[in-house]
């Protein structure tokens, strides 16, 4: 390696040399040939390079977008990724348009009106018309595209319909944790001060609170059901970190003491994504899209979009965080006694003794 | 104070004769006043050109080391532990390491080579030069603006050789992340050296932007009128008001880090459990996105803060060497106004997904969106310019057209990100760097090759030598494109940014080969600066030298001054000014100095 280092540095050097002796021998000739002769052929060269540019350029372009555009990970996998990618496909003919004409025109120019011993420049410093067609026509476009912007920002920041699901997703140095509210579909309260890591308590639920009973806190994945509307309510632990679905086109950042939400659904299950990707290894990932610390490259988590019966069956295999807290109060396997049922709100003293103030 | 007063301090006197050979011998001037303390704009741009170099080189040289992780994730580079010591364990950065060079390169390049490289070294050369000064409204001032820049310097370095590294927190160094030491090693004392380099540098851009300010206004020649001041001159005044009035800001947000990481305030932070230390931090109620607001209140105008000058200096070389007048120049002048007002007001574009109230949010899309107004305009304005000229190719004028394009490049994607809905998606991939790299990056390099170019011959008396100026363009454009034209492609793929390895992402990886051509391109483009810089400091002292005061047929009157001309500028009277700085090409003539009087049969027209 230090060889091949040393190699590379050597091949610069002499680069550099070969390079500085035409710079200078160049300089030289122009005076021998006359400065007037010297211009007029660097003019010509250039004049004939931005034209190769502009047509090689257009050219990589094109050639560019048809090797990488089977990267970009296909059809988006949720409604609201739908809406994002036609509002994409607008804006990108817009753009599109306005990218060729004026490259075109830019280089065209300067190709065709290129110094000429002859030519006289037009005396031309202004036009009011001209002026005038050039402000309302962006004008006119960047407004249509204003008003499909925020159609669909409306439509997807609105607010989450009636039957969504809603899941509680936690960013901590580096990874996520997930909570699903349990059978009486509320989250029990929690509070930082009450995290315990060495006491299963990650979120610091307060045992106080019935309703935590059966919330189920994971770290394995996030499951999601297939044309399920799911409201993310996302909260941070430490950092600033961000939901990235790069699949479903959302992302919504977590925020330490400020918790956000987002909501979309799923239109296929992975399952489904695996086949229609052609990937037998396909999952939905998870990425952390704001700079969070040193381990912010890999802070992945994984998303399951599963049907409705194999979410339920997923649910039912579940502990609830309070029973991972207590093992003692496990209905399986303590006291054959009429299961703890989270509604109950009979508090052993131990759970008391753990919780902390509020 | 009037020019004259400028350079005699107290010892001015108000009568009207001039004495001739001002300013040519009136100091007795050593090398600490000439070269180091000096008081002369000419010679205070140099030092800021200079240091910018130096900057640039270091900034550049830490990209291409993070290029190498992104680029070979699987390689080790024995050689740079040797050079880099437990950063580079076992020759593999170090996610610690990799997060703080790409915090010191963006902090970098952004403030110390493309603020105060850029307007430092243009608004004080070009400023007094070009509107008939003798120097600066404070000579005093500005020799403490570059001052206190070199002191922000050496406090930003010397964070490089401390034990826990340089701050890692992005160069936008959002809290809690960069309040907390035990939440990253990089915000322990580097984050206080950061801060306080930060300060430092706000002092300097104020101290620095006051002055361009009181100079434009105050102390033009006669008959320079503002409607007669060259584009470069009104883009230097736009970018000097952007600055005093939007890095207070920044430094406000800065001071109440300052508070929350040593004095127990609150402000950014509440509801932190941290990891790595099994603790419930007692902070409570305060917002981490405060933190965001103030810093884009600034972080927005500073892209134009860079952006404008570059636009000025383009607008110049285009018309001068198109040797025909920029084509709408109140246009123009009035597109920069309008972008210096609103670019106030779009901050919350770089917040569209942190919670921000989305109601609030579709008032940001649409001054953004109308922010592309002006922009246009500016573009078919120099696109105008070019119709019918009679263009000569220096490597000025090429590095003014490779500007336009990669404005035009990246300011069509700043319309995607701009769109609330779309930036859902796109907001921290690939395609924001690609889109800010290009429009702001590059074409700032570009507009500032493009004055270095131009006015090199004012600034040393000779030329840069032309073959390596064009070898310089042309793979410096061909490179960037290649470098950041297929960056979308990762940024549509959702790619997230500040990731030093891909191979762990099912959803990412498909771009390795991508990144490894990325790579290449990218050290082979960092090479070709370095054959610039080469270029810069051979020419200094042996370059061509200029024959003529004029070298460019131009009309403004930086070019009437001597060859090498001294503190005060002008040998006798300050010329006066008769015109507007951009007839060329009138009534058959090739061009006509800002000093020439309007003759009795000139025809119409400014
Ligand atoms: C047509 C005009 C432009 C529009 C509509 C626009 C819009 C935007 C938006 C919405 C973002 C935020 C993207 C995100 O983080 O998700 C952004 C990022 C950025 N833009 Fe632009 N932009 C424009 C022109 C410019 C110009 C002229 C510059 C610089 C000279 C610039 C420099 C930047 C920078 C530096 C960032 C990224 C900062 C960061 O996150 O580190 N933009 N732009
Ligand atoms: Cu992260
Ligand atoms: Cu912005």
């Amino acid at each position: 390696m230090t060889m091949s280092a040393f190699f590379i540095i050597a091949v610069l050097l002499l680069g550099f040399l070969i390079v500085f002796q035409i710079a200078k021998a160049s300089e030289y000739v122009a005076v021998l040939k006359g400065e007037k002769k010297t211009f007029e052929q660097n003019n010509r060269i250039n004049g004939f390079l931005l034209l190769a540019f502009l047509i090689l350029g257009l050219i990589g372009v094109y050639w560019c977008n048809a090797l990488l555009k089977p990267k970009i990970l296909g059809e988006a996998a949720s409604d609201h990724g739908q809406k994002i990618d036609s509002m994409l496909y607008i804006t990108l003919v817009i753009t599109g348009i306005v990218f060729v004409l004026t490259q075109v025109l830019l280089f065209w120019f300067a190709f065709k009106y290129q110094y000429k011993e002859n030519r006289k420049a037009f005396y031309f410093p202004h036009n009011n018309k001209l002026e005038l067609i050039w402000t309302v026509i962006p004008a006119i476009t960047l407004t249509i595209l204003v008003g499909f912007g925020l159609y669909y920002w409306f439509k997807i920041t609105g607010d989450a319909p009636k039957d969504a699901m809603t899941v509680e997703i936690t960013g901590k140095q580096f990874a996520w944790i997930y909570r699903y509210p349990g059978k009486d579909n509320t989250f029990g309260k929690k509070y930082y001060k009450n995290i315990n890591e060495a006491q299963s308590n990650q979120l610091g639920l307060l045992w106080d609170d019935p309703a935590s009973h059966d919330d189920i806190v994971t770290t394995e994945a996030l499951y999601l059901v297939k044309g399920q509307p799911v409201k993310l309510v996302i909260n941070s632990r430490d950092v600033v970190h961000d939901v990235g679905l790069s699949h479903f086109r959302m992302k919504m950042d977590a925020v330490p003491g400020t918790p956000t939400t987002m909501w979309f659904t799923p239109l296929y299950t992975t399952e489904e994504m695996k086949q229609k990707t052609n990937n037998p290894n396909f999952e939905y990932e998870i990425s952390c899209d704001q700079m969070c610390g040193k381990g912010h490259y890999s802070m992945k988590g994984i998303i399951k979009v599963v049907s409705q019966s194999d979410f339920i069956l997923w649910r039912a295999k579940q502990k609830a965080n309070y029973v991972q807290a207590f093992p003692e109060k496990d209905p399986a396997t303590a006291a054959p006694a009429p299961a703890a049922d989270s509604t109950k709100s009979t508090k052993p003293a131990a759970d008391s003794a753990a919780t902390a103030k509020k | 104070m009037s020019n004259e007063a400028i350079l005699h301090g107290s010892e001015v006197s108000t009568h009207e004769a001039h004495h001739d050979g001002h300013g040519e011998h009136h100091h007795h001037e050593t090398f600490i006043s000439k070269y180091v303390f000096s008081m002369d704009h000419k010679m205070i741009a140099k030092q800021f050109l200079i240091t910018g170099i130096i900057w640039a080189i270091l900034g550049g040289l830490m990209s291409v080391l993070f290029r190498l992780q992104l680029g070979f994730p699987d390689t080790t580079f024995p050689w740079l532990e040797n050079i880099l010591g437990h950063w580079a364990k076992g020759g593999k950065i170090q996610p610690e390491f990799y997060y703080a060079l790409v915090t010191m390169h963006g902090t970098v390049l952004v403030f110390f080579v493309l603020t105060a490289g850029l307007s430092g070294t243009f608004a004080n050369f070009l400023i007094p030069l070009q509107i008939g000064a003798r120097d600066m409204a404070s000579p005093f001032m500005n020799m403490l603006s570059y001052w206190f820049f070199f002191i922000s310097s050496v406090v930003m370095i010397s964070s490089l050789f401390i034990q826990t590294g340089p701050a890692s927190g992005g160069w936008t160094s959002y809290p809690p992340l960069s309040a907390l030491g035990d939440a990253s090693i990089g915000s322990k004392t580097g984050m206080d050296l950061w801060l306080i380099a930060m300060a430092l540098f706000v002092v300097s851009s104020l101290l620095g932007g006051l002055n361009y300010i009181s100079t434009i206004l105050n102390m033009r020649t006669k008959g320079m009128s503002m409607t007669r001041l060259p584009l470069t001159v009104w883009a230097l005044f736009f970018t000097a008001v952007l600055g005093v009035l939007s890095f207070p800001v920044l430094l406000s947000g800065f001071i109440l880090l300052l508070f929350d990481r040593h004095a127990g305030t609150s402000f950014y932070l509440s509801d932190i459990f941290l990891a790595s230390t099994q603790k419930a931090l007692p902070n409570e109620g305060g917002s981490a996105i405060l933190y965001q607001h103030l810093f884009w209140f600034l972080g927005h105008p500073e892209v134009y803060i860079i952006l404008l000058p570059a636009m000025g200096m383009v607008s110049e070389v285009m018309s001068t060497n198109a040797r025909k007048p920029i084509f709408g120049y109140m246009a123009m002048v009035g597109s920069i106004f309008a972008i210096t007002i609103l670019a106030f007001l779009v901050w919350a574009h770089h917040m569209f997904v942190t919670g921000l109230n989305p109601f609030l949010g579709s008032f940001f899309v649409l001054l953004t969106l109308l922010i592309a107004v002006p922009s246009a305009i500016k573009v078919f304005n120099w696109l105008t310019t070019l119709w019918r000229g009679n263009i000569r190719f220096t490597p000025a004028m090429l590095f003014a057209i490779g500007f336009v394009s990669l404005f035009i490049s990246g300011g069509l994607t700043g319309i995607w990100l701009g769109n609330s809905s779309l930036d859902i998606h796109l907001h921290d991939t690939y395609f924001v760097i690609a889109h800010f790299h290009i429009v702001m990056g590059v074409a700032s390099f570009f507009g500032m090759f493009c004055g270095v170019y131009h006015w090199f011959p004012k600034m040393y008396g000779r030329y840069l030598n032309n073959t390596m100026g064009y070898i310089h363009f042309w793979i410096t454009i061909v490179g960037a494109y290649l470098i950041f034209w297929p960056m979308h492609y990762e940024g549509l793929a959702g790619m997230p940014r500040r990731y030093l390895d891909y191979s762990g992402w099912a959803s990412f990886n498909q771009f390795g080969g991508l990144n490894h051509f990325i790579s290449i391109v990218s050290i082979i483009v960092f090479a070709v600066q370095l054959l610039f810089v080469f270029n810069f400091f051979y020419s200094i002292f042996k370059g061509r030298r200029v024959k003529s005061e004029n070298p460019w047929g131009s009309n403004t009157l930086e070019w009437t001054t001597p060859i090498h001309p001294g503190h005060g500028n002008w040998v006798g009277e300050i010329p006066e000014v008769h015109r507007w700085a951009y007839d060329y090409g009138k009534d058959g003539r090739e061009f006509i100095p800002q000093t020439e009087p309007i003759s009795a049969n000139e025809s119409e027209h400014h």
